[in-house]
C-alpha cells in the first residue's frame, strides 16, 4: 500500500481537516504537559470507575460527535442550496451523508443518552454506583475507541460511503471495495460492544441496586425507561453483532452471506439490520421520554399523570419495537399479507405513544408551570414530536409508503422525532442535571437563546423537506437539477439548518460563558424543585460515594415528601458506616486501546496487526480474571469531613 | 405570555400556508394514472386525521400552558397531587384505536389492490415489459415484441404496464413518482409493479435507492403514447433498430452511466438477471474492469482523464 492510499489526499476540505486535528493535538499535548496535567488526567478520568465521571466523558464524547456530525450535516445543506452545486462530488457526498447518519445515531444520540443514564440512574435509585463500575469503564472505552476509530476514517484511509444502513451488495467488497466500508464494520462492533455491556450493568443494578423501599413501581420515570431500554438493548444489541461479524466475513475472509457471487442473499441485510434498527431507534427516544417526564413533573410542580400508564406505554413501545422492522421496506414486495401485518403492528405503536403525549399534557393541567430552559426544551418536544409523529404513521400505512420511501419526506419524519425527540432530550436532561455534575446551572438567559434558535432552525430546515418527498425528490442524492424545481424550498432549508449550528455555538459558549460566571450551588436540589433522589445529596455535585447514608423510600417523589414535611435529612453521625467503593483501574483503557490496535489492523487486512491487538485484549482479560482487588472502605472519619459533619 | 407562544403559532400559519398553497404542485398529489391516484387518494385522507390530531394536541397545549402557568393571578386551581383520571385515560385510549382502525381499512384494501392490475382497463391484456438494473442505468426489455431499450421505455397510454423489475447488481427501486409508488429492484429476484398512464406524455422515472457513486444520475424517461403509436414504434425498432451483441451487452454490465439506447432484440437469450445473481460482477471480472477504492492511486489516475462527462464514456 503506498502513503497516498493510507492518507486520504486530494480535497482541500481534507487538507483543513488534517491541519486542524494536527493542531488540536498538538495543543493538548502541550497543555497537558505544560499544566502537568499528566497525572490528573490518569488518576481521576482514564483509569475512574465512578459512574458520574464515566458519564460525564460520555457526554463531552457525544458533544464532540454532535459536533462532528453536524458540520457533516453543514456540508451536505451547502451542497445542496442550490441546484447543479458544485461544492462536493458524488463520492464525498455520499462518505459524508453514510458518516453523518452512522455518527449521529451510534456516537452521538446512544452515547449522550446513556452518558446521562450514567450520571444519573445511580444518584435516582439511591445506590453507590451501577452493578459492576469496571464493566461500566469497559463500556464507555470500548464505545469511545469504535468511535474514535469510525472517525479517523475520513483522513485516513477513506470513509465508508454504503450509507448508514450499509445495504447488501453495495455495501459488499465487489461493489465497494477499500477499507472505508471495513472502518463501519469494526467501528461499530468494538462501539457496540461498549453498549451491551451498558445494557447488562444497569438493568442489573436497576433491578438490584434501588434503594430500600424503592418497589418497582415506585421507580421515577426516567429510571422505568432506563430500564426498559437495557432490555431492549440487551436483545437487540446481539442481532447487530451478528449481522456485522456476517458482513466481515464477506467482506474480510470471502464468505457469502449477502454478496453477490456464491449465492448470498441482501434481503437478508435488510432484515438483520432493521431487526436492530428499529429497536435501536426505541433505544434512544425511551430514555428522552423518561427525561421529559422528570422534566415536566418537576416544572410543572405536579406528580406524573397516570404513572402506570406511562410505564405500560413503555413496555408495549419496547414490545412492538420488535415486530415492526419489515416497515423500513415495505416496497421490497414482500406480498400484500406481510406488509399488511406490518403497517397495523406499526400503527399500533401510535397508540401508546398518543397516551403518552396526552399525559405529559395534562401533567401540566392544574399545575404551576415555570418556563426554566429544561421545560422549554420539553414543550417544544411536544409541539415538534407530534409533528414526527404523525408523519410515522402516514409513512406506516404501507401502500402511501410506496410514495414516501426513499424521499425526503421520510428524512424530515425521521429528524422530526430524532431531533424534536431525541436531541431536544439530551439538551433538555443536560441542562436539567448540570448542576449536579458540575455544580452550577448553565445560563437560562443564553440557554433560551439556544433554544429558540435551535427549535426554529429545526422547523425551518426540516418542514420544507416534507414538501420536497412529495414533490418527488429522492434522499441521498449530491445534487438536483434546476428544471427539478427543488431550489428553493431546499434554500429555505439550508437556512434553516445553518441556524441550527449558530444555536449550537450558543451552546458552547453558554458551556464557557456558564464554568466562568455562573453562580456555584450549595444544595444538592439545585432548581429547588426536585423531586427523585438525586436531588436529596447532600451537595451540588455528589460526593464519589452518592450518600452517606443510603436514603430510605417511602413513595412516588420521596425529595418532594422531604421538602413538604420539612423533614431533616442531613447525615447523623450515629448511622455513618465505612463505605466500601470499587478501586479505579487502568485495565479497561488499556483493553480498549488494544481494541483499537486491532480494529485498525483488520480495517486494512493487516492481519498480523489485528492479532497482536486481540491478544492484547486477551491480556487484559486474564489480568482481570486474576485480579484479586476487592475495592477499599471509605472511613468514617473521610465522610465526616467530606459531609461536615460537627459533634 | 402569548409573546412566547409565537413560533408554535408560525409553525401553524407555516403548515397550512403549505397545505393550502396548492396542494397540486406536488407531483406525488398530481398523479398520472389510476395508481397513483390511489394512493393520492389515501394520502389525502390519512392528512385529513392527521391535521385533526395536531389541532387537538395543540389547542390542548395552547390551553394548559397558558393556563397554568407560573405566573397567573388565581392560584386556587394548583393541584400539585392531581395525578390522573380513568376517563380520560380511557378516551385517549380509545380514539387512538379508532384512529388506527380508519386508517387501516382503506390501507389494506389499496395495498391488496396494488399488486393487481388497475380496475379501470383490467379488461385489457397488460403489457410486459423488465427493468433491470445496473450500476447505475436501467435496461427495457419488451419480451413479446422482442426489443429492448436503455434508459427510457415507452409505453402505451391507457393500458396497464405489469413491469418485472430485478438488477445486475445492487438493491435498487424503480419509481415513476407520477404515475405510482416504487418498489425494489434486486439481483437474482423478480418483483412486479402495475402502473398505468392515464394520458399521453413524458414522466420521469429513476432509481430511488442508493447504491453508489452514479445513483443520482441512474434515471430513465417513460413516454406514453398512443396504442397505434407504441405498436408503430415496436414494429419499427424491431425492423430497424441495430441487434443488441453480447459484446455490446457486455459493456452495459460494467458501472457508469449511459446514453439512451434502442435495439431490435433483447439480452434474454444470454442471461436472465432475476435468476442469475452474479452476470454483472463474473462480467466485470471478465473484462477486468473492477471497481476500485475510491481512494486508492488506481481509482486516482483513472480519475484524472474527463472526470466531467459522468463517465458516459462506458457505453461505447
Amino acid at each position: 500500500m503506498k502513503w497516498d492510499e493510507f492518507f486520504v489526499t486530494g480535497d482541500p476540505l481534507i487538507y483543513g481537516a488534517d491541519v486542524s486535528i494536527g493542531l488540536t493535538v498538538i495543543g493538548l499535548l502541550f497543555y497537558l504537559t505544560y499544566f502537568k496535567k499528566w497525572q490528573w488526567l490518569w488518576k481521576e478520568w482514564l483509569t475512574t470507575v465512578d459512574h458520574k465521571k464515566l458519564g460525564i466523558m460520555y457526554i463531552a464524547s457525544a458533544v464532540l460527535m454532535l459536533f462532528r456530525g453536524g458540520v457533516d450535516a453543514l456540508l451536505m445543506r451547502a451542497q445542496l442550496a442550490v441546484p447543479d452545486a458544485k461544492f462536493l462530488d458524488a463520492q464525498h457526498y455520499n462518505e459524508i451523508f453514510t458518516t453523518h447518519g452512522t455518527i449521529m445515531i451510534i456516537f452521538m444520540a446512544m452515547p449522550f443518552l446513556i452518558g446521562l443514564i450514567n450520571v444519573v440512574i445511580p444518584l435516582q435509585i439511591g445506590a453507590r454506583d451501577v452493578a459492576f463500575p469496571y464493566l461500566n469503564a469497559v463500556s464507555f472505552w470500548t464505545f469511545f475507541i469504535g468511535a474514535m476509530l469510525f472517525n479517523i476514517s475520513f483522513v485516513i484511509g477513506g470513509s465508508p460511503s454504503a450509507g448508514w444502513t450499509a445495504y447488501m451488495p453495495l455495501a459488499g467488497n465487489e461493489l465497494s471495495p477499500g477499507p472505508g466500508q471495513n472502518y463501519y464494520l469494526l467501528g461499530l462492533q468494538i462501539s457496540g460492544i461498549g453498549t451491551l455491556l451498558t445494557g447488562i450493568n444497569f438493568l442489573v443494578t436497576i433491578l438490584k441496586m434501588r434503594a430500600p423501599g424503592m418497589t418497582l413501581f415506585r421507580m421515577p420515570m426516567f429510571t422505568w425507561s432506563a430500564l426498559i431500554t437495557m432490555v431492549i438493548i440487551v436483545f437487540a444489541f446481539p442481532i447487530l453483532t451478528v449481522a456485522l461479524a456476517l458482513m466481515t466475513f464477506d467482506r474480510l475472509f470471502g464468505a457469502h452471506f449477502f454478496t453477490l457471487q456464491g449465492a448470498g442473499m441482501d434481503m437478508l441485510w435488510a432484515n438483520l439490520f432493521w431487526l436492530w434498527g428499529h429497536p435501536e431507534v426505541y433505544i434512544v427516544i425511551l430514555p428522552a421520554f423518561g427525561m421529559f417526564s422528570e422534566i415536566i413533573s418537576t416544572f410543572a410542580r405536579k406528580v406524573l399523570f397516570g404513572y402506570k400508564a406511562m410505564v405500560w406505554a413503555m413496555v408495549l413501545i419496547a414490545a412492538y419495537s420488535f415486530l415492526v422492522w419489515v416497515h423500513h421496506f415495505f416496497t421490497m414486495g414482500t406480498g400484500a399479507a406481510v406488509n399488511t401485518a406490518f403497517s397495523i403492528s406499526t400503527m399500533l405503536i401510535g397508540i401508546p405513544t398518543g397516551i403518552k403525549i396526552f399525559n405529559w399534557l395534562f401533567t401540566m393541567y392544574k399545575g404551576k408551570i415555570s418556563f426554566t430552559t429544561p421545560m422549554l426544551w420539553a414543550l417544544g418536544f411536544i409541539v415538534n414530536f407530534v409533528v414526527g409523529g404523525v408523519t410515522g404513521v402516514m409513512l406506516a400505512m404501507a401502500a402511501a409508503d410506496y410514495q414516501y420511501h426513499n424521499t425526503y419526506f421520510l428524512v424530515s419524519h425521521f429528524h422530526y422525532v430524532l431531533i424534536a425527540g431525541t436531541v431536544f432530550g439530551c439538551f433538555a436532561g443536560l441542562v436539567f442535571w448540570y448542576p449536579k455534575m458540575f455544580g452550577y446551572k448553565l445560563n437560562e438567559r443564553i440557554g433560551k437563546w439556544v433554544f429558540w434558535l435551535f427549535m426554529i432552525g429545526f422547523n425551518v430546515c426540516f418542514f420544507p423537506q416534507y414538501f420536497l418527498g412529495l414533490d418527488g425528490m429522492p434522499r441521498r442524492v449530491y445534487t438536483y437539477s434546476a428544471a427539478s424545481g427543488w431550489g428553493d424550498l431546499n434554500m429555505v432549508s439550508t437556512v434553516g439548518a445553518f441556524v441550527m449550528g449558530i444555536g449550537f455555538l450558543a451552546l458552547v459558549y453558554n458551556i464557557y460563558y456558564s464554568f466562568r460566571y455562573s453562580e456555584r450551588e450549595n444544595t444538592g436540589d439545585s432548581w429547588g424543585l426536585g423531586r427523585t433522589l438525586e436531588w436529596a445529596t447532600t451537595s451540588a455535585v455528589p460526593p464519589h460515594y452518592n450518600f452517606a447514608v443510603t436514603p430510605t423510600v417511602e413513595g412516588l417523589d420521596p425529595v418532594v415528601a422531604i421538602r413538604n414535611d420539612k423533614k431533616d435529612v442531613t447525615p447523623k453521625l450515629a448511622d455513618i458506616k465505612p463505605i466500601h467503593m470499587p478501586d479505579n483501574s487502568g485495565v479497561p483503557f488499556v483493553m480498549a486501546s488494544f481494541f483499537f490496535v486491532a480494529g485498525f489492523g483488520l480495517v486494512f487486512e493487516w492481519y498480523w496487526m489485528g492479532i497482536v491487538g486481540l491478544i492484547g485484549v486477551f491480556i487484559t482479560l486474564i489480568i482481570r480474571s486474576f485480579d484479586k482487588n476487592e475495592g477499599y472502605y471509605v472511613s468514617v472519619d473521610e465522610i465526616k469531613e467530606t459531609e461536615r459533619i460537627t459533634v | 405570555m402569548f409573546k412566547r407562544l409565537k413560533p408554535f403559532f408560525a409553525l401553524g400559519l407555516m403548515l397550512s400556508v403549505f397545505f393550502l398553497g396548492g396542494c397540486s404542485n406536488y407531483i406525488v398529489l398530481d398523479p398520472k394514472g389510476p395508481v397513483g391516484a390511489q394512493q393520492k387518494d389515501l394520502i389525502l385522507y390519512s392528512i385529513g386525521f392527521m391535521a385533526l390530531i395536531l389541532l387537538v394536541v395543540y389547542i390542548l397545549f395552547t390551553v394548559i400552558v397558558v393556563k397554568y402557568r407560573e405566573n397567573r393571578k388565581d392560584m386556587s386551581n394548583w393541584e400539585p397531587e392531581q395525578e390522573g383520571s380513568k376517563k380520560l385515560e380511557i378516551l385517549w385510549t380509545a380514539i387512538p384505536i379508532l384512529i388506527t382502525i380508519a386508517l387501516s381499512i382503506p390501507t389494506i384494501k389499496t395495498i391488496y389492490d396494488l399488486e393487481k392490475p388497475p380496475q379501470a382497463s383490467a379488461h385489457k391484456e397488460p403489457i410486459v415489459i423488465t427493468a433491470t438494473a445496473v450500476d447505475w442505468k436501467w435496461i427495457f426489455t419488451y419480451p413479446k415484441q422482442g426489443i429492448e431499450t436503455v434508459n427510457y421505455v415507452n409505453i402505451p397510454e391507457d393500458r396497464t404496464v405489469e413491469f418485472k423489475l430485478t438488477s445486475a447488481d445492487s438493491m435498487s427501486s424503480f419509481w415513476i413518482p407520477e404515475l405510482g409508488g416504487q418498489k425494489y429492484a434486486m439481483p437474482g429476484m423478480e418483483t412486479t409493479l402495475y402502473l398505468q398512464a392515464d394520458h399521453k406524455g413524458k414522466f420521469a422515472g429513476r432509481n430511488s435507492n442508493f447504491n453508489g457513486e452514479g445513483f443520482t444520475h441512474q434515471i430513465f424517461d417513460v413516454n406514453s403514447v398512443s396504442q397505434s403509436d407504441f405498436d408503430k414504434w415496436a414494429k419499427d425498432t424491431k425492423t430497424k433498430a441495430p441487434e443488441l451483441t453480447k459484446k455490446q451487452y457486455d459493456q452495459l454490465m460494467l458501472q457508469g452511466e449511459a446514453k439512451k439506447m434502442t435495439f431490435s432484440s433483447t439480452h434474454l437469450k444470454w442471461v436472465d438477471h432475476a435468476k442469475n445473481r452474479d452476470y454483472a460482477v463474473k462480467t466485470r471480472e471478465r473484462l477486468g474492469v473492477v471497481p476500485q477504492n475510491p481512494h486508492g492511486s488506481k481509482a486516482k489516475d483513472a480519475n484524472n482523464p474527463e472526470q466531467d462527462s459522468h463517465g458516459e464514456s462506458h457505453s461505447h
